[in-house]
């Protein structure tokens, strides 16, 4: 059990959270540890599983020896909060891989927070999260990637993209870079966008309906987050499990 | 078949069509030619049921269904197949999904049965080789790093596996090597020339016309057609160019 006080919108890390929800289940479980051995690597999947009304807050901290790899696959889509965090520790030529999505409707807030510690050199870490958002949703990701003064040669990449379906929906990308070496390589991008009418329309006049389409379009943009997934089952259930999350949607 | 009534149409408040008329019957291959900016692809938009082109005034009816009231994957459905003039690129669909998901949704809505995933591939094939795609490009994602000679081939090819009752083709020859003109041409003969089809060729120039020889030429200029008659237009326009026509 946390003996952590309650958290507020003052903390950047909770600013865009359901506190409601939060307080709901607070105090939360502690953060499951992951240790992965030098040289060895894991790969975790999650996809929570729930109600509208769930309150789902999962966070990991995860430990990666000197040239061990971690992969973490998220779909994250369940309850009225969805939160999942991951804190990371890079030692000597670690690398840390995210794929999450994030795909909700009504008025749901998910939330995937990272913070990704480069604390000795040659780590690298690369996190793809695309989100699809509609009604009133929130979807946040809040990446922070911190290099220590001797984590020379960090290579950290961060590709957010987010998808609204309504001009009523939210999507919050927050990178924040904290640096103390000096030859590092920290690549950013980040989008928010609309589905491409002239795309849509193309789809729509060989007879799909709209519906069909937009789940086409929608499917191949979520499956971005979900390609370097190598487990075959596993990667077929997450597109499974997003499409329907999609369709519901729709 | 295809019963266009003085229609007009405008796009962003601007009108672009000013009353065209035209009728195609079934068995019937037209032309229209054009200045740039006359019109051609608005009409051909106004048909498909393009979002942003507004009816002003005017009807458009196939095989006596009223065109215009129907959603895009409706007008589909009813028979009428687009070939754009700059196919879309659409990354992360693969051309086969997205061509089996559009051809069964067109099935279904008429009551027939849903092609399995092998049936499907055969016509696929067929039509492929016939339009000399190779069979990889159709399972990259839609257009996505095609040439443009090759986006049009992939246009015959869904054109193809769709088999529509009423094509329309805008500028299908433009941006084609001399070979490829050829086997598109012969294609278009070979998928659309048929008692119970028709086709409307939106097209520049004679050459694609020498392959599929029309029964009618029109012409159509600031939004209308302002002349039409038999294949021998197409070859005095290709003389005389539109100056004295469409002044
Ligand atoms: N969104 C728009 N807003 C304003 N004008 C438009 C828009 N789209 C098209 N137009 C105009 O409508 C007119 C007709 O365009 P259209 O594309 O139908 O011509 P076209 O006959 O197909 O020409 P081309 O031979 O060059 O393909 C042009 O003057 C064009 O600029
Ligand atoms: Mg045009």
């Amino acid at each position: 059990m946390s003996s952590l006080p309650i958290p507020t919108a003052k903390q950047e890390a909770w600013r865009y959270s359901d506190l409601d929800a939060v307080a709901s289940v607070w105090p939360t479980p502690p953060a499951e540890e992951i240790h992965v051995a030098a040289g060895e690597s894991l790969v975790r999947v999650i996809a929570p599983e729930g109600g509208a009304d769930a309150v789902v807050i999962a966070d990991y901290v995860v430990d990666v020896a000197a040239g061990g790899r971690c992969e973490f696959f998220i779909l994250n889509t369940v309850g009225r909060l969805g939160r999942i965090t991951i804190d990371v520790t890079l030692h000597d030529g670690a690398h840390f891989e995210l794929g999450g999505t994030i795909i909700g409707g009504g008025t749901q807030t998910l939330e995937i927070v990272t913070i990704v510690r480069h604390v000795e050199p040659h780590a690298t870490s690369n996190q793809v999260v695309r989100s699809v958002l509609a009604a009133q949703a929130t979807g946040s990701y809040l990446g922070q990637i911190a290099v220590a003064r001797d984590a020379q040669k960090t290579d950290a990449a961060q590709s957010v993209k987010a998808m609204l379906l309504d001009r009523t929906a939210t999507a919050n990308a927050k990178p924040e870079l904290e640096i103390y070496a000096d030859d590092v390589k920290c690549a950013h991008g980040a989008t928010v966008g609309e589905l491409d009418k002239q795309a849509l329309f193309y789809l729509e006049s060989r007879g799909l309906p709209p519906a069909e389409a937009k789940a086409l379009l929608l499917q191949a943009f979520v499956a971005g987050a979900f390609v370097d997934l190598a487990d075959d089952a596993a990667r077929e259930m997450l597109e499974g499990r997003a499409l329907a999350a999609l369709e519901a949607l729709l | 078949m295809l019963k266009i009534n003085n229609l007009h149409a405008e796009v962003d408040g601007k009108p672009i069509l000013k009353g065209v008329d035209l009728t195609i019957n079934a068995g019937e291959i037209h032309a229209i030619m054009g200045p740039n900016g006359a019109g051609k692809s608005t009409l051909s938009y106004v048909l498909a049921g393009r979002p942003g082109y507004e009816v002003t005034e005017g009807s458009a009816t196939l095989d006596g269904e009223d065109l215009l009231a129907l959603e895009p994957h409706e007008r589909a459905a009813a028979g009428l197949f687009l070939g754009f003039q700059y196919p879309v690129e659409i990354p992360g669909v693969s051309n086969l999904q997205f061509l089996r998901t559009a051809l069964n949704a067109q099935r279904k809505s008429r009551g027939e049965a849903e092609l399995s995933g092998g049936e499907f591939l055969k016509v696929a094939r067929a039509q492929a080789d016939g339009l000399g795609l190779n069979m990889d490009m159709l399972k990259r994602p839609v257009n996505v790093g095609f040439s443009g000679g090759e986006k049009k081939r992939n246009e015959m090819v869904q054109m193809g596996i769709i088999d529509p009752k009423l094509a329309i083709l805008d500028e299908t020859d433009s941006g084609l090597d001399i070979d490829a003109l050829r086997v598109i041409g012969e294609g278009i003969n070979r998928i659309m020339r048929t008692p119970e089809k028709g086709v409307l060729l939106i097209t520049h120039y004679q050459r694609l016309l020498d392959y599929v020889q029309p029964h009618f030429v029109h012409v159509l200029a600031a939004g209308r057609i302002v002349r039409s008659g038999g294949p021998e237009l197409a070859l005095e326009l290709e003389r005389e160019g539109y100056g004295a026509i469409a002044a």
